[in-house]
């Protein structure tokens, strides 16, 4: 996939939606701890029934997966969990902690503040929430971020919610899920869809994110942070993509997700120029078991040993574009496949595009091609061995996203790969179903609590680089690099604590120029831990190591993530030696050459310093080595003489 | 006013004539626009903030005093004709033929449908809707279903009682299988101990109660698979008793059907809540495969005839319970009220303090039953054990051995409302009529409470 995309061209339009878990002492609506554990947990199960709206229509995902009869296990440790998240027990009062700091992020974006808050039950389905929904409250309308000190983008919503439970396994028709994530107190970022390259809204996430550990009341490390996105371009349709856990992912995600609706795009027209239109497709799934009796083919075989059965169906006119590339190594057949999946809960597909293959002959081919009264030079097959139930549903459901083909990009809700590419998950549903949880009545804002949420608002960014400047003395520019840093609010509690040891300039430095050249050498920089920077930097201002030593010090952390600092910085050789130490290998160096020494007379000391330093040299100062050698000396040739 | 609002926000509204529903632009008096429809106020919250939907479906409130302005910019949508609603199941099961079971409603709800235009929960226990929210009963039964009254569980009255005694004699007479009475949780019990007392000479079909302690309007509801529990008790249970069928423990596996005289509420929100107490439920039911589990091989039989009803029950029973405190005082109003009897929850073994004895000697006097049960549920009642006890023996109370008070309470209500001669009463209440007594507690009939380690 080669050639560069103009974005402002194909009309792109991105929205982020940030999710961060607020360090908070209690969930959102119990008492029990806001943190995750391996831990000993009694587990139930249960199923969600679809609900049913005033115009009697049912969420139709959430429908699919009741017949489906898919059951959840809820594991519920037992000091991270209690009756509410097991749904046994109504909600307690909305955490205050969690809304005063969701208010001091509303505050310092100047969005506004509704005078009463309303919790509110957003349906969700996938058995992530013990009651079917999640409980969410607004706290902010509109507002603006800086993205940097000159720059701000403008926002849509600020939330307060519970998180999900996390997610443990599946086994056949059971998801397992663990209930100590189940509340813990979200703030929810939603910026207006105005972001218009793949590289701004990483920078405008990282923004989000640096503003949000700014007040340093959220939580930290992999899994507290999750970014969703919104994408579409001129022509194609709204797509959300769930859950991306990296900010570097970001710009790639969005960019395959413009090739594939470019390249949705072209199956359109080109299906248009082979005039191909919904009557085209009205097909119905073909029973053509008979024709795989004698197949080579194991996968099939194996379904049929079962008692499963062939099905297959002609896609008028659509030869060759199941095999069109849509994302780096995922094809348009891939798509129909992931259909036949979700909804037909089978394995997989085989398609004309990619057959003979899979053990299937050209013979079998062509016998399926005879049946179904298909051209062999137009026309695609699509194959699903299984239970006859699954394999028709499978088919409908590719059948459903061929003609969806014909108009080009569907709206879909998918989700985010570790790779950047990204999969079906589901319909994206029509309107929000949300209504009021009335176990919590409405929240009046008072001005008390605007006072205390006043007190955790960071400053804006333009008044931070004011003090950076004026207070300690950095230069603009480096300040300005220091404001966008990712780990600005570390720098900056670095300053403070070090500034009288460190200079700020050289803080600064070394995060926004050596560690951000290691990130750019490939160094996993961004795993460790703020604690461990920490200690780096107090090492250097406590003179322990030299700054020179910074580089090789947090390679090696990165590299070696159990490891802790001091052990690391022994094991590499690189702290300052000890006049202990320097003195026993001092004694050793002189015990080594006590008779050149001796022979030497008055030039003793000048050799004996040569060989210590030789050894020593950066290790400890000089002036010690000397001190040691003139020591030595007189007690060593003093006691031979 | 306009739709529970205060004067300030009724005015204003009623100045550009906006209703809820409408859609509004509201431009605040710090210069921000939110644009939304407006709901009307329920009843918590300052009546004085208006209530706004957002396009997103949120809620925020407004202060009448941020308000700059506020304008009309849609009128309340006229929705479309209401479509056919969509089918949960992918084939709607035809029910077996010559089954038929009576749903009746009483208060409490087994389908709902949720307005997300306005987010207004609307209950519902018509037979469309009941059927559309639970189409899995149609697999063990034709169902009708038909609403007695509607009253929230707290509201129940003896005199209710003797209704729902009605109108499920009516079914029953009317040749269905079993009939299902939808109840609200709180007082379930006594409803079910009453239509116990009330059918114990004759029951030839099961009556299941059934209720939700989780509302319909949510995904996790246990109100459809208590439905489809009850149902399926009510089609196929080999029993003919009163019994209250709900889950059985916190996960939806099996639900539980306890005799009517013998259940009790036991937790405030679990949905388990509902548990047998001095006694073994007499079945497990699993509403996935329609599986009966028998527990106590001791019930009635289910035959085709043989309903003998004994409606009637006394609205002036007092049910009081012994505390350290003025107890003589009470007993001593309930007598001078004119109370045709008084149900004690005694402590312990039954006990009352020494000067209630005297109040009660003097309700025995006047011809008042005083019936004593133990407030520690669990367990007999023994009055021989302590002096008291054997005082209040004297004095003449009647101690029903180890039935639950609430039950002892409903079925003095029932006694009382057949005679009024303290023999007959004596005798009454100390008979086993329904499974309200049990003689022989083996060591598992008390449950085993969390003490802390490995659960
Ligand atoms: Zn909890």
């Amino acid at each position: 996939m080669g050639e560069k995309l103009d974005y402002k061209k194909l009309g792109l339009k991105v929205g982020l939606e940030i999710h961060q878990q607020l360090d908070t002492k209690h969930k959102l609506f119990c008492n029990c701890p806001a943190d995750l554990v391996e831990a000993e947990h009694d587990s139930f199960i249960r199923r969600l029934r679809p609900t049913r709206s005033e115009l009697g229509d049912v969420d139709i995902a959430a429908l699919f997966e009741w017949r489906k009869g898919r059951a959840y296990e809820y594991q519920a440790p037992l000091l991270h969990s209690c009756l509410v998240e097991a749904d046994e027990e109504p909600p307690h009062p909305l955490n205050r902690e969690a809304l005063l700091i969701a208010l001091a992020f509303a505050l310092s974006v100047e969005a506004w503040i509704p005078d009463e808050i309303h919790v509110m039950r957003k349906v969700v389905i996938d058995g992530s929430n013990t009651s079917g929904f999640q409980r969410t409250a607004v706290i902010g309308l509109g507002g603006h971020l800086w993205v940097s000190h000159d720059k701000k983008i403008p926002l849509e919503t600020i939330v307060v919610e519970e998180d999900a439970s996390r997610k443990m396994g599946e086994r056949g028709k059971v998801i397992s899920y663990r209930l100590d994530r189940l509340g813990i107190p979200l703030i929810e970022i939603a910026t207006a869809p105005v972001i218009s390259s793949p590289e701004e809204a990483r920078e405008v996430a990282e923004a989000i994110g640096r503003q949000l550990r700014l007040m340093g009341r959220v939580k930290r490390g992999i899994g507290t942070i999750r970014q969703d996105l919104n994408v579409s371009i001129e022509g194609g349709a709204k797509t959300e993509i769930k859950g991306v856990q990296r900010l570097d992912l970001i710009p790639k995600v969005i960019e395959n997700e413009v090739r594939r609706q470019l390249a949705l795009l072209e199956v359109r027209d080109e299906l248009a120029r082979r005039g191909i239109d919904p009557g085209s497709l009205q097909e119905e799934p073909r029973d053509v078991t008979g024709v795989f009796r004698e197949t080579k083919s194991k996968i099939i075989r194996k379904t049929l040993d079962r008692g499963g059965k062939v099905y297959a169906l002609r896609l008028r006119g659509f030869k060759g574009l199941l095999g069109r590339e849509v994302m780096p190594g995922r094809r348009f057949g891939t798509e129909l496949a992931d259909y036949a999946r979700f909804w037909g809960g089978v394995g997989g597909i085989f398609h004309s595009d990619e057959l003979p293959g899979y053990g299937i002959s050209m013979g079998e081919v062509e016998r399926v091609y005879e049946l179904l009264g298909a051209d062999k030079n137009s026309d695609a097959i699509v194959l699903v061995a299984d239970k006859e139930e699954n394999a028709i549903k499978a088919l409908k459901a590719v059948r459903d996203r061929a003609l969806e083909a014909l108009k080009g990009v569907p709206e879909e809700t998918r989700g985010a790969r570790e790779d950047g590419t990204t999969f079906y998950m589901r319909p994206r549903p029509g309107s929000a179903r949300m209504y009021p949880e009335t176990d919590i009545p409405p929240i009046r804002v008072t001005e008390d609590m605007i006072r205390e949420a006043e007190k955790m608002k960071p400053e804006p960014l333009p008044v931070k680089l004011e003090k950076l400047v004026e207070t300690y003395g950095l230069a603009r520019g480096l300040a300005e690099q220091a404001i966008r840093d990712l780990r600005f609010d570390l720098i900056e509690r670095l300053i403070y604590r070090y500034g009288d040891k460190l200079p700020a300039k050289t803080i600064v430095s070394l995060f926004v120029v050596q560690l951000r050249g290691l990130r750019g050498e490939g160094v996993d920089v961004d795993s460790i831990p703020d604690e461990k920077l920490e200690k780096v930097i107090s090492l250097i201002a406590e003179g322990r190591i030299a700054k020179e030593a910074f580089e090789k010090l947090v390679t090696a952390i990165a590299m070696n993530p159990q490891a802790n600092v001091e052990d690391l910085v022994k094991d590499l050789g690189l702290g300052k030696m000890g006049v202990e130490e320097a003195s026993s290998i001092i004694e050793k160096i002189l015990r080594d050459n006590i008779d050149v020494l001796k022979a030497k007379g008055s030039k003793a000391f000048n050799i004996a310093m040569g060989l210590a330093m030789k050894e020593l040299r950066g290790k400890i100062e000089g002036r010690t080595v000397a001190r040691l050698v003139r020591e030595k000396l007189e007690e060593l040739l003093g006691a031979n003489s | 006013m306009v739709a529970g609002y205060g004067a300030e926000l009724s005015k204003l509204l009623e100045s550009i004539g906006a209703e809820p529903g409408d859609r509004v632009r509201v431009l605040t008096i710090d210069g921000t626009t939110i644009e939304g429809v407006i709901l009307p106020r329920y009843e918590l919250g300052d009546s004085n903030v208006l209530v706004v939907k957002l396009r997103s479906g949120y809620n925020v409130g407004i202060h009448a005093g941020r308000i700059e302005k506020v304008e009309i910019v849609g009128r309340s949508a006229k929705r479309g004709p209401i479509g056919a609603p969509v089918s949960l199941l992918e084939k709607e099961p035809s029910p077996p033929s010559r089954v038929l079971v009576s749903i009746l409603g009483t208060g409490g709800t087994i389908a709902s449908r949720v307005d997300y235009e306005t987010g207004a929960v609307k209950p519902s226990m018509s037979q469309e809707e009941v059927l559309l929210a639970v189409p899995e009963v149609l697999n063990y039964a034709s169902i009708e279903v038909e609403e007695v009254f509607s009253v929230l569980s707290e509201e129940m009255k003896p005199w209710m009682w003797e209704r729902i005694v009605d109108a499920v004699a009516r079914k029953i007479e009317s040749g269905v299988s079993g009939v299902v009475v939808a109840h609200g949780t709180d007082t379930m019990s006594y409803t079910a101990a009453a239509l116990s007392f009330a059918f114990h000479r004759g029951l030839p079909v099961p009556v299941a109660f059934v209720g939700a302690q989780r509302s319909s309007d949510r995904p996790s509801s246990d109100a459809a698979f208590n439905l489809l529990s009850a149902v399926i008790v009510a089609a196929k249970a080999p029993f003919s008793e009163v019994v209250v069928v709900m889950h059985g423990e916190t996960g939806d596996t099996y639900s539980l059907a306890h005799r009517g005289v013998r259940v009790r509420k036991m937790h405030t929100s679990r949905r388990d809540a509902f548990q047998s107490i001095n006694a073994l439920p007499l079945a497990k039911i699993y509403p996935d495969s329609g599986k009966i589990e028998i527990l106590d091989n001791e019930y009635r039989r289910r035959k085709s005839q043989g309903l003998v009803v004994d409606n009637g029950f006394d609205d002036k029973v007092a049910y009081v319970k012994h505390y350290p405190g003025p107890i003589a005082e009470i007993l001593e109003t309930l007598i001078d009220k004119g109370f045709h009897g008084i149900v004690i929850e005694g402590t312990g073994f039954g006990h009352v303090s020494t000067d209630a004895i005297k109040a009660i000697r003097r309700a025995v006097e006047e011809g008042i039953p005083v019936v004593v049960a133990s407030q520690t549920l669990f367990g007999r009642v023994n009055l021989n054990v302590y002096s008291t006890g054997r005082k209040m023996l004297e004095a003449g109370v009647i101690p029903v051995e180890d039935m639950i008070p609430e039950t002892a309470y409903v079925k003095l209500s029932w006694v009382l409302a057949r005679t009024r001669d303290l023999g007959e009463i004596r005798k009454l209440m100390t008979s086993n009529l329904a499974g309200e007594i049990g003689y022989r507690h083996h060591v598992r009939l008390y449950p085993r409470w969390y003490h802390g380690g490995k659960a």
